[in-house]
């Protein structure tokens, strides 16, 4: 008798404490974390990019003349390194930058552990993993027209523009880069130390900058002629673009405490 | 004592039965039990490629992906859904049209291709350049020659049409309409498209209704040797991209375009030939009307395309020679790959809630 109503009184409980269970909270000792501001900015071979700027042209390495329509990119996976020599991971960490959204110039890694930092690292472009999951959204949704759509994946960097030596319709330039897969893998990293070190704090906002050069993107490993490629969406050309600016397309600019 | 705890059981019994049958109350749609929307796996089919993880198929889920599947709001002039290419009685492929006839009369490519069984494959198209089912429709949507529009003006349109916002909420929680909401809830319609209840699934689950006529007998076992290499049961397919020759040199590169690999020119994915009576046109381009012209390929059509595949190129002779005798055993066994219960299952058909739909002013 007395079993059966302990047996009932611990179904009872079970259940109101199923229904009631919480994710076990973090270690007891929390770490603290603070975040960082980045800001890009967009050049051109040192000259501050300009969208649609007919009258001053931009040139290329090989000599070429050329104006940009466009210029968005994708870096994703940042570490920060620690003093000690340990990579510090920030989880979910995605940013989209398109020279034509000023807002999207400034950007927050968020969630960092407290600690001195002595440089950064990140993926220029989407991991392979997100390239080939199913539906993102935020950053990652493909409404923001960074997304392929006959073959899956994220166009890393985009460059759009216009020279006279393009032979293209209307004289285009398409350097739409991507592709996550061998041989034609695309996705380089990019790995710098700060010029001081870094400090994140709770309650702090340090900011580091980094400066995106698009004239990377031509030269490098190989120099690159308008009339000769002026269009890639993937593929062997867009390994020649990516390997061109896998060194030179950032560079690593103040930090402020 | 006694009584009292049969009460306090009693009462025990009447709530949890009470939710219960509220729970399944509120959960028909159309007049089908909240348990008909649930993904199974058929007993001789393989584990699932698509994991349901971030995405599992629930009632609300399943109903608003069933109703964008056949809202034309998703095109651009609002004049085709889905459904226009992918109709339920030719198993949701495009029946007498070669290649897909989108806004504007504008024509594509490529056949439509039918849609079931998508659970289980990896990569989608004929060349295989879109790698999950939930981003596959986005083909469609954007393709200046199908849908036309992009995927801000569809959340937006969604957004501002009723009931759309209610729709969402019971499918995802809150009114909140992007686009991976709108993927994934065409996802769980389109992954419940399992077609395993032809003939040849009660022959091959001893099912009643699953016997086998000496003409479909003398058929399988012909298929057995002669086309199972590349279209493996139970999904009729390998999944792989292979040329079975159509062309010395193919206009559409087809897997080549996603791979740049020369090896790869003029392949396409061996399609599954479930359902193949009713899938008309055939191949890629839908260039052969019927299964007779297709078997008439392999027998004699085959040409010596420079990525022919091998299984079409044995003893120095191109194709799989065929007598008239085993085209007829042959197509005899290609017709219990028929599911009358896939392409007459109401759940996948037009939803009538569809002229309910009204603009949000
Ligand atoms: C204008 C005709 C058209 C419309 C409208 C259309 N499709 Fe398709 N669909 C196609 C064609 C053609 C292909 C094959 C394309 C290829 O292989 O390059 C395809 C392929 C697919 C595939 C991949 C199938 C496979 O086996 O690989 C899926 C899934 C799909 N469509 C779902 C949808 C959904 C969902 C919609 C509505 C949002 C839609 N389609 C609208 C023509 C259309
Ligand atoms: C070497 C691999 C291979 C073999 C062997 C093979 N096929 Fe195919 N089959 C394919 C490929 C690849 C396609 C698609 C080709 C395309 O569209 O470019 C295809 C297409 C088809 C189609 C059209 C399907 C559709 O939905 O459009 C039918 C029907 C078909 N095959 C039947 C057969 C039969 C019957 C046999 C045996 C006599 C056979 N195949 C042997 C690879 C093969």
């Amino acid at each position: 008798m007395k079993k059966q109503l302990i047996f009932l009184a611990c179904i009872l409980f079970a259940a109101v404490s199923v229904t009631n269970a919480k994710p076990p909270k973090k270690g007891l000792k929390e770490i603290k974390q603070g975040n960082l501001s980045l800001h890009f900015k967009n050049v051109v071979d040192g000259k501050d990019l300009k969208l649609n700027d007919s009258v001053s042209l931009y040139k290329n390495a090989n000599g070429d003349d050329f104006k940009v329509t466009a210029f968005k990119y994708y870096i994703s996976n940042v570490s920060l390194i620690a003093k000690n020599g340990e990579k510090v991971a920030i989880p979910d960490s995605y940013f989209l930058v398109n020279a034509a959204d000023s807002g999207s110039l400034d950007q927050q890694v968020t969630n960092i552990p407290e600690g001195k930092y002595t440089g950064i690292s990140f993926t220029i472009g989407v991991d392979s993993l997100r390239n080939f999951a199913g539906a993102q959204t935020g950053v990652l949704d493909p409404a923001k027209g960074m997304f392929w759509s006959w073959n899956s994946g994220y166009i890393f960097v985009k460059l759009e523009g216009e020279s006279p030596k393009s032979t293209a319709k209307k004289n285009r330039l398409t350097f739409h880069i991507g592709g996550a897969k061998n041989p034609n893998n695309t996705i380089r990293t990019f790995t710098q130390k700060f010029p001081k070190t870094l400090k994140i704090a709770d309650g702090k906002l340090p900011e580091l900058e980094l400066v995106t050069d698009a004239g990377a993107l031509f030269k490098g490993k190989k120099t690159v002629d308008f009339a000769k490629l002026n269009f890639t969406m993937g593929g062997p050309n867009s390994v020649v673009v990516a390997d061109n600016y896998a060194d030179g397309l950032f560079r690593l600019g103040k930090v402020k405490n | 004592m006694k009584a009292k705890l049969v009460v306090i059981w009693g009462l025990l019994v009447f709530v949890i039965g009470s939710t219960a049958f509220n729970y399944a109350s509120k959960r028909r749609f159309y007049n089908f039990p909240a348990d008909s929307i649930s993904f199974k796996v058929p007993s001789n089919f393989p584990k699932p490629v698509y994991d349901f993880k971030d995405n599992p198929v629930t009632a609300n889920g399943f109903k608003l992906g069933r109703i964008l599947f056949y809202d034309p709001l998703l095109s651009k002039d609002k004049s085709i859904s889905c459904a226009n290419c992918h109709q339920s009685f030719a198993a949701f492929a495009n029946l007498d049209h070669a290649v897909s006839h989108g806004t504007d009369e504008c024509l594509g490519t490529r056949n439509a291709p039918p849609l079931f069984n998508l659970a289980w494959q990896k990569e989608f198209m004929w060349d295989g350049g879109v790698h999950h089912i939930e981003v596959s429709p986005m083909n469609a949507m954007t393709n200046p020659c199908e849908m036309a529009t992009d995927l801000n003006t569809i959340t937006k349109r969604l957004q501002q049409t009723e009931p759309y916002p209610a729709l969402f909420k019971a499918a995802f929680g809150s009114t909140e309409i992007n686009s991976q909401r709108a993927f994934r809830a065409l996802a769980q319609f389109t992954s419940m498209l399992v077609s395993a209840n032809s003939k040849y699934d009660k022959y091959i689950r001893k099912e009643a209704g699953g016997d086998f006529t000496a003409e479909e007998t003398a058929g399988y076992e012909l298929f057995k040797q002669k086309c199972s290499t590349c279209h493996q049961e139970p999904l009729f397919t390998d999944l792989t991209y292979r040329s079975n020759g159509l062309d010395l040199k193919p206009d559409d590169i087809g897997r080549d375009s996603i791979t740049h690999l020369e090896t790869d020119r003029g392949k396409f994915r061996v399609p599954s030939l479930r359902n193949i009576e009713l899938t008309k046109p055939y191949m890629h381009d839908g260039r052969f009307s019927t299964l007779k012209e297709v078997l008439q390929h392999y027998d004699a059509g085959v040409k010596p395309a420079a990525n022919l595949d091998p299984a079409l190129h044995q003893n120095n002779i191109y194709g799989i020679k065929l007598t008239t005798v085993e085209q007829r055993q042959l197509t005899a066994f290609l017709k219990t790959l028929t599911d009358p219960d896939f392409i007459n299952d109401k759940r996948f058909q037009s939803p009538e809630l569809q002229t309910q739909l009204k603009t949000i002013h």
